[in-house]
């Protein structure tokens, strides 16, 4: 047995390091740092600053202008580009419809779509939950009915994350009403700016903006917008699924968060001493560490796994839980340190020489609020459990 | 034993109960009212105190008609019910102060709402700190000024005076300071309500009380117990609401409330509850009695840890709609969990009780 990266894979993460050194732009490694949402034209930079260096298309194979990483490879720039502040690569485009086309899509649909997502040209949504479908995702009711050359879609998508900077949304649409709802679901690509659609903001508990609503009234689509046969959307989704499960511990993101909760403890007083020498706190601390400590090594045995050939199973959805609970803790801890510094809220925020918080942790509480959805989306913890449960007790 | 309030107390809450509801339906509530300047409604204030409802944060012997734990208790209960963001524990603790130096003429002033009064203690070098502060109050031959920075003072935005901890000859003293003659930048809470952080530079005041530590103390272990019901109101409200959700959201063709795992989490939450009330109670019935500061600390402490946990699992157990600020549950988590930041958090609490013995 043996922990620790090969030579090769060292050599990769300085390779790494090196770049994110370079090529990260400053000012928006600071405003990732200060927790402040990300304009278009940020996301867009860093883009580019990897698709420069053939870096943006992680998950696509050389022949489409993917890097060619293996899972490992994936896993320390991931790891490192949260310990720099990088953003998180906008996966919509990139990691969920790029794979989603190269597995199922025509070549027609291959040569139109990948080239505008890898410059940047296409910024795709989702458009995968409901009102009434969320953790019950088979349930949709969006529906594309067949007329001549078109599908017209009615219905109505939420939870689109970052659909106010997107032209374009990939949908779960139900195309048959008969059967299994499994079976009646069809993967549909439409442009936003077609009559009959409207995108509403939906502001979160702590007041930011990155979700919507998206209403389709009489949208006509054209028939050769379906990927993958009609009526089998759901064999596409569980594709997919499985490809947004590959950095899902998080665990560069926690340690990042780990380290800052160090530091704010270090420097913020209460009672008399930094908060760091309460033993009460310290003893949290602790075990967050040996959490994280413990994570990092569940996460590396699946990415062997992967790199075996096996699919990663279980221990995915068991990540999820246990990274999710390990950041929700981070984030609730660093709230805790700072006490009341932490309650002006984040559009009201104290500038210097007024500030009661570092620069980088006056949205902390928004964070914690913002955070508690990392158990609610991408499946549910609850569903997560629900598909671990059956594996482990059998039925 | 009886466990059951008396009838003056009872029509008290009925009578905040049906006005606050009206005043800060849910709408108003997650608007411009509590998070846009002077966070909080100004009309809705004075109405309060037209009413006379202050009286009973004021014992008769000071021009009140209550002034117990339990009146706080029932007061603060309904203000959680709605979460009302009019500054109500700054006053209770200002009238605390007041009572304590006997100064008759601010208490009516206050009670009235003529001269709306907070208390500013905490201070940006150390916001737990209560005893060690370094605002300083200086005799001179005009009277006293005050020159030092007071921060997070719950409910300052838009208040006449403030009443501020400061050190004058070696020893904690409290001092009356018109706000308009202090240096304050206000801003919304995340929870909403508003607080400001204040300014003083050789302010002149009015030195109120001498000494004050225990007083201060005591003042500050009212403002924690009305926090404690104001917590068990929003979390008995964001429970409740989250059974509803569970009874009336459909997800693979039944109600959520029939799926045994999340039946278990609502069971252990409901208990959780029940226990955050009790200890309000017993910290409630013995506010200015013997074992008063301890039993403060323990329900400060343990409404503290079950407010987050109630918090947090209603957030998940709604799902997304929990994580929107047009769900009105999102609003009372986050009252909630910000709540334990106030006076002291479960943290602190705990510390003090190991030494308390």
């Amino acid at each position: 047995m043996d922990l620790e990266f090969s030579d090769e894979e060292r050599a990769f993460r300085d390779e790494v390091r090196t770049f994110l050194a370079r090529e990260l732009p400053a000012d928006i490694a600071e405003r990732v740092r200060h927790g402040d949402e990300l304009s278009k034209q940020d996301h867009e930079r860093w883009h580019a600053a990897l698709q420069a260096r053939g870096w943006l298309a992680q998950t696509w194979p050389t022949s489409h202008g993917g890097p060619g990483w293996n899972a490992v490879q994936r896993h320390i720039f991931e790891e490192e580009a949260a310990l720099a502040d990088a953003p998180r690569i906008v996966p919509f485009g990139l990691n969920m419809l790029g794979p989603v086309l190269i597995e199922f899509g025509t070549t027609a649909q291959q040569e139109e779509y990948l080239p505008r997502i890898l410059d940047g040209t296409d910024w795709w949504c989702q458009g995968y939950s409901e009102p009434d479908a969320g953790s019950d995702l088979a349930s949709l009711r969006t529906r594309a009915e067949r007329d001549g050359d078109t599908y017209v879609v009615n219905g109505q998508k939420t939870w689109t994350t970052l659909g106010q900077h997107a032209n374009r949304i990939f949908c779960l649409v139900r195309t048959r009403q008969e059967g299994k709802p499994q079976a009646g679901i069809s993967f549909l690509l439409m442009d936003l700016d077609d009559p009959g659609i409207e995108m509403r903001p939906i502001r979160l508990i702590e007041g930011g903006h990155e979700v919507n609503e998206v209403f389709f009234t009489d949208v006509h689509v054209p028939v050769g917008n379906l990927v993958g046969e009609e009526h089998a959307g759901w064999t596409i989704a569980k594709f997919l699924l499985g490809h947004e499960r590959t950095n899902i511990a998080g665990v560069g993101y926690a340690v990042r968060g780990l380290a800052n909760l160090r530091r704010l403890a270090t420097t913020t007083v209460r009672g008399g001493r930094p908060v760091i020498e309460d033993p009460v706190f310290a003893a949290r601390l602790a075990e967050l560490e040996v959490e994280l400590e413990a994570m990092k090594i569940t996460n590396l045995r699946m990415l062997s796994d992967v790199q075996e050939g096996a699919s990663p199973g279980a221990k995915s959805s068991m990540l999820k839980i246990k990274g999710t609970q390990i950041r929700q803790a981070i984030n609730d801890l660093a709230r805790r340190v700072l006490g009341p510094a932490a309650a002006p809220f984040p559009h009201d925020v104290l500038e210097d020489p007024l500030a009661l918080a570092p620069g980088d942790a006056r949205a902390t509480a928004a964070h914690y609020f913002n955070n508690r959805k990392l158990s609610i989306y991408g499946g549910s913890n609850e569903i997560q459990r629900n598909i671990l449960a059956p594996q482990i007790l059998g039925g | 034993m009886d466990f059951t309030l008396d009838e003056d107390r009872q029509m008290l809450a009925e009578t905040l109960r049906r006005f606050l509801a009206d005043a800060w339906d849910a709408q108003r509530r997650a608007g411009a009212a509590a998070y846009e300047a002077p966070y909080h409604q100004p009309d809705v204030w004075s109405q309060l105190c037209d009413m006379g409802v202050l009286g009973a944060l004021v014992d008769e012997a000071h021009g009140g008609f209550g002034g117990d734990g339990l009146d706080i208790m029932v007061m603060f209960e309904e203000v959680g019910r709605t979460l009302a963001p009019e500054p109500l524990l700054g006053t209770l603790m200002a009238l605390r102060l007041l009572r304590s130096a006997n100064a008759e003429e601010d208490l009516a002033a206050v009670m009235t709402g003529a001269v709306r009064t907070v208390v500013a203690w905490a201070e940006p070098h150390d916001l737990d700190a209560v005893d060690d502060v370094t605002t300083t109050a200086t005799r001179t031959d005009d009277g006293i000024v005050v020159t030092g920075r007071k921060s997070v003072v719950y409910g300052a935005p838009g208040a006449d005076r403030a009443l501020v901890t400061a050190m004058l000859d070696d020893a904690l003293a409290v001092v009356s300071v018109d706000l308009d003659d202090a240096a304050t930048t206000d801003y919304a809470l995340i929870d909403g309500g508003g607080a400001s952080e204040v300014v003083l530079d050789a302010t002149p005041g009015r030195l109120l009380l001498e000494d004050a530590g225990a007083a201060v103390h005591a003042a500050l272990d009212a403002g924690r117990l009305a926090l404690c019901a104001e917590a068990v109101g929003a979390m008995q409200h964001l429970f409740d609401m989250t059974v509803e959700h569970l009874t009336s959201r459909k997800q693979f063709g039944r109600p959520l409330a029939t799926f045994q795992a999340l039946q278990h989490r609502v069971v252990d939450l409901s208990i959780e509850v029940e226990q955050a009330r009790s200890i309000t109670i017993l910290a409630a019935s013995s506010l200015d009695r013997e074992g008063s500061h301890r039993h403060v600390a323990m329900a400060k402490h343990l409404v503290g840890r079950t407010a987050r946990t109630v918090a947090e699992e209603s957030i998940q157990l709604h799902g997304g709609i929990g994580m929107t600020w047009e769900y009105p549950g999102a609003h009372y988590a986050k009252r909630l969990v910000m709540m334990d930041a106030q006076l002291g958090d479960a943290d602190l609490h705990l510390r003090a009780l190991t030494t308390m013995g």
